[in-house]
């Protein structure tokens, strides 16, 4: 029969070839459609500097979205990803007063710090993972309490209350730029020259901030171990059937704690990132919903929460679409709330389209 | 010919595949009538539709004679089609009584206004319906999690007798049973036969097919390839018919 | 008991039957032992008038987490019962507002602006489960976008900041108890007496706790009793059994999405009559607390399983620890890590106890 045809005359034009790959990249589409329309909307919209800012401020969104692609396509969830980045800003502050006040640099006082904070943020994700293969808890639950867990443990080192007194330097670095050009005049690496006064450093153009290649260096290795490492061919096996897997002699559970342990590994990550832009240790509040969000923008670049489907840079083009939705929709003079309504709007739709499109990517 | 229940060039399609190729077959009362075919021939879409979960792209279903619109599951079961399913299609967290009334909850009121769930009256139904059919169960209050898969198939049965089927469509019924269950489920199938309901049997096992069916029907790739009274061949023949090394009888 | 029926079982299987029945009610037996520690670890504990407090302070979570148990017993989950609490508290606040504006007795403005919110509240459920039912997206994702709706709205309405303006009758009902005894033994009802400053008047049962106790039993008898209770369960048990069994399954899942903040926005409401101000953010952190009252009351995320009197034991367990280490002192803070712990504690004992019996 001429089965093929008919099912295209079935879909109209998303039964062609193009129809096809507009209904799989739908969220990049929407990304370009989103740019133009916001660049013509807002009048500072379609500039370096917007561009450079939306990208700096998204680098902790786009660790905990990567997170928890891996999470999401072995078919679990990891809500731990916010408190756990809340706790770890939170513990590096800690630490850093304490190493401080003993009289430790503050060079030596941060670098450990990162270093404490780093191995640490691998325990919840262990505990995590163990709760989940061996006291079989789902992941909901396991990480949920793991959210209570990390809250609770942040407030009571924060005190509730953002912790200051931290080197000045935390500030100078995660918020630098890899250029500094005064156009005509001179080109100056990671700091603007000695001479040049602080109070015009908004005259110069600066190019790059530095959190961009560190964010590009991190998504592009994890992007490379999910599509081609072993690791993520494991990840991806989990997702789309733990039988199989477990068949094809897959350590299933040993491989499903690694990625508990990734995320918050990540999560833990995006705590300095977070430290190092703020020059603050921040606690997280419960209506800042990181957790929702990274699960949000995962959904939005075509990940399934069924499992087996996603990809780190489809997350990544979710996180810039939710970014940019809110920085165009700001810069366009729009009321702040409407985002809250439009993220919503947008992840209903991005769910209603995978549905529509099965078995894409 | 007085069918029970009849469809005539029924054709059903998923995208390009044809699932159900011009179908028609006929059952009559106290007759059953065995459906066979190789994996994916298409005999659970057939029955899909027959019990009203798919809707067919062509042809018609008689029942009584009479053209019917079966557009639902509740459409089938109110014509008297009750299907059980190479699942059951039990809750197991519910206990038997539930189970045979589930979607059709026998209610009483409560302090004379507020219509209550009457699970009392549910269980003493049930055990009758059970006691007919000789099925015993030791308590009608565990949850169908508990049971032995022949009694979980008993109880399914159980639920299609009580709303009064007229015909019963069971989709491989002793597949996954141990062998004194299974001689059960089909010593349960003679018994129903006897009080004049229609039964249309899927199976794999000729074994079945042989000791309890009338007629036999063929499907292959969708297409129905030959229709035998049971007494009138052997399994060599029925098998030829699946395989499709012999191909004989009504073809289309 | 055992001994009293006819044929006396075996030491072994009495043994059994005592570890299966302690194993069925160990989270009662744990909320006892919870109780009975903070007897002694926290002073003033000890005392009748606690257990008012506790109920006092636990009504949304109770609320919340009956809520939460109808949507979570068919095998979904609602992430919006928090904002759309936040979200009635506004809508009240302004409806009730607008009435005593326009001339009305405070009286009758608090009972159409309850049920105007009431009705209200009831349209993102109705979203929420259209979305689920109908166009099959995970009730995950359905109802978190609820949670953005929600939330932008609110902020819409209160410009981002907090939503006041009730009559004094409000806080009357919502601090308000339903009797009152003052010294000498004058009883009264609902109305506090008039007494000489440094009196102390006997209060008994907050107004809200009454409510909440009614509500909760309601919705109980709606879970146990019903054929829609009934087909929830089996739509938990087994979607495809129960499409089969004719149960209108899609809706039947709008009404459990409609229930669910139906309740959340009377949470709402009684949020507004006790703190008599509403805030987008009310019940952002009371997510995790009626989510950890539906587990830790033995009801599985798979659906299916759950009851209200169980889920009542899960947050009286939660509203315990809360009172218990705010009258001992400790920062409300342990109060999340305890929870956590014991969410997680709560599905291990089940599985231990389920594969025990
Ligand atoms: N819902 C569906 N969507 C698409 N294709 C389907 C659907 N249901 C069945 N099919 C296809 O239709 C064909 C017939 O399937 P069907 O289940 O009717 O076979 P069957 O004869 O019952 O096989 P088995 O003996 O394995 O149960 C198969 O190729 C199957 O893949
Ligand atoms: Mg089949």
């Amino acid at each position: 029969m001429n089965g093929e045809s008919a099912a295209r005359d079935g879909k109209g034009f998303l039964g062609t070839r193009a129809g096809q790959a507009l209904a799989t990249n739908w969220a990049a589409f929407f990304l370009v459609l989103m740019l133009i329309t916001f660049s013509l909307t807002g009048r500072n919209f379609l500039s370096i500097v917007n561009f450079q800012n939306v990208v700096h401020l998204q680098t902790v969104p786009l660790l905990l979205a990567i997170a928890e692609t891996f999470v999401i396509i072995t078919g679990g969830i990891d809500l731990s990803v916010g408190f756990v980045m809340g706790l770890a800003s939170v513990g590096a502050a800690k630490l850093m007063q304490l190493f401080l006040a003993s009289g430790l640099t503050p060079g030596l006082s941060i670098a450990l710090s990162m270093l404490i904070v780093l191995a640490g943020s691998l325990v919840p994700g262990l505990v995590n993972g163990i709760v989940i293969t061996k006291f079989k808890v789902p992941p909901f639950i396991a990480t949920m309490g793991m959210f209570g867990i990390a809250n609770g443990l942040a407030l009571r080192i924060s005190q509730g209350y953002p912790m200051i007194g931290l080197p000045d330097v935390l500030p100078k670095i995660g918020n630098s730029y890899l250029l500094y050009v005064r156009p005509g005049d001179f080109v100056s690496f990671f700091a603007k020259p000695e001479n040049f006064p602080d109070n015009r450093v908004r005259e110069l153009l600066r190019l790059i901030p530095l959190s961009l290649p560190f964010i590009l260096i991190v998504i592009a290795a994890l992007a490379f171990t999910l599509r081609r490492g072993r690791f993520g061919r494991h990840t991806y096996a989990l997702g789309g059937s733990m039988d199989a897997s477990i068949r094809s002699g897959i350590a299933v559970d040993a491989h499903l704690v690694k990625v508990y342990v990734l995320s918050s590994a990540l999560a833990g990550l995006a705590g300095l990132f977070n430290i190092f832009q703020t020059g603050i240790g921040n606690y997280t509040t419960f209506n800042a919903q990181y957790e929702f969000f990274a699960v949000a923008a995962v959904v939005v670049g075509g990940a399934s929460l069924a499992g087996g489907k996603g990809r780190i840079w489809s997350s990544v083009v979710g996180v810039l679409v939710l970014a940019f939705l809110e920085n165009g929709l700001a810069i366009s003079g729009v009321k702040p709330f409407y985002r809250y309504i439009a993220v919503g709007v947008l992840l209903v739709v991005a769910v209603v389209i995978d549905k529509l499109f099965p078995d894409m990517r | 010919m007085d069918y029970l229940l009849e469809t005539r060039n029924i054709t059903k399609r998923f995208g390009g595949l044809t699932a159900v190729d011009r179908v028609s077959i006929g059952l009559r009362a106290g007759e059953a009538l065995a459906v066979l075919g190789d994996n994916g021939a298409g005999k659970s879409t057939l029955i899909k539709i027959i019990s009203g979960v798919h809707k067919p792209d062509e042809g018609e279903i008689f029942i009584g004679g009479k053209p019917a619109r079966i557009d639902s599951p509740m459409d089938a079961l109110a014509a008297g089609i009750e299907t059980i399913y190479q699942d059951l299609a039990l809750a197991e967290n519910l206990d038997v009584g539930a189970n045979i009334f589930l979607g059709r909850e026998r209610m009483k009121r409560s302090l004379g206004i507020l219509k209550v769930l009457d699970d009392q009256a549910m269980r003493e139904e049930a055990q009758k319906v059970l006691d007919r059919l000789d099925i015993h169960i030791p308590s009608l209050k565990k949850t169908i999690r508990t049971l032995s898969g022949g009694q979980r198939q008993a109880v399914a049965i159980s639920r299609s007798i009580y709303w009064d089927a007229k015909v019963l469509i069971m989709d491989e019924p002793t597949a996954a049973l141990g062998v004194a269950e299974q001689k059960k489920v089909l010593n349960l199938v003679r018994t129903l036969k006897d009080q004049g309901i229609g039964i249309i049997i899927i199976s794999h096992q000729m074994y079945d097919v042989f000791e309890v069916a009338d007629r036999l029907a063929v499907m292959r790739r969708g297409v129905l390839v030959g229709e035998r009274i049971v007494k009138e061949t052997n399994p060599d023949e029925v098998v030829g018919l699946i395989v499709g090394s012999e191909t004989v009888g009504k073809e289309r | 008991m055992s001994d009293k029926t006819a044929s006396v079982p075996a030491a072994g299987q009495r043994g059994k039957s005592l570890a299966s029945t302690l194993g069925k009610s160990w989270v009662l037996i744990f909320l006892l032992l919870e109780t009975v520690y903070f007897c002694f670890r926290s002073e003033g504990f000890a005392n009748p008038n606690s257990l008012q407090i506790m109920l006092f302070y636990g009504v949304l979570v109770f609320l919340l987490a009956t809520a939460e148990l109808f949507v979570i017993v068919t095998g979904g989950i609602d992430l919006s019962v928090g904002y759309v609490l936040g979200f009635a508290s506004i809508i009240s606040i302004k409806v009730i507002e607008k009435l005593t504006g326009m001339g009305l007795d405070p009286g009758l403005a608090l009972l159409l602006g309850v049920a105007a919110t009431l009705v209200v509240g009831l349209i993102p459920g109705l979203i929420n489960g259209w979305l689920v039912a109908y166009l099959k997206v995970p009730p995950f994702i359905a109802t978190f976008a609820m949670v953005g709706v929600c939330h932008g709205i609110s902020e819409l309405i209160i410009n981002g900041v907090y939503a006041m303006g009730l009559p004094k009758l409000a806080s009357d009902i919502g601090s308000g108890h339903m009797l009152y005894i003052a010294p000498g033994g004058a009883l009264s009802l609902f109305q506090k007496p008039v007494v000489e400053r440094g009196v102390s008047v006997l209060e008994i049962v907050p107004n809200i706790v009454v409510v909440t106790a009614v509500v909760v039993a309601i919705f109980a008898f709606l879970l146990s009793r019903t054929k829609f209770g009934r087909h929830v369960y089996a739509i938990g048990g087994n979607m495809d059994a129960a499409e089969r069994a004719g149960i209108p399954v899609k809706r039947r899942i709008l009404g459990v999405y409609a229930t669910s903040s139906f309740l959340a926005s009377l949470a709402g409401v009684v949020y507004a009559f006790m703190y008599v101000s509403g805030k987008a953010d009310a019940g952002a952190s009371l997510l995790l607390d009626s989510i950890a009252a539906v587990v830790i009351g033995g009801a599985s995320l798979f659906g299916g399983s759950g009851t209200v009197g169980r889920t009542m034991v899960g947050a009286l367990i939660i509203a315990v620890l809360d009172l218990g280490l705010r009258m001992s002192g400790t920062p409300t803070f342990d109060k999340y890590i305890l929870v956590g712990v014991i969410l997680i504690l709560a599905v291990i004992m089940e599985r231990y106890m389920q594969e025990r019996a």
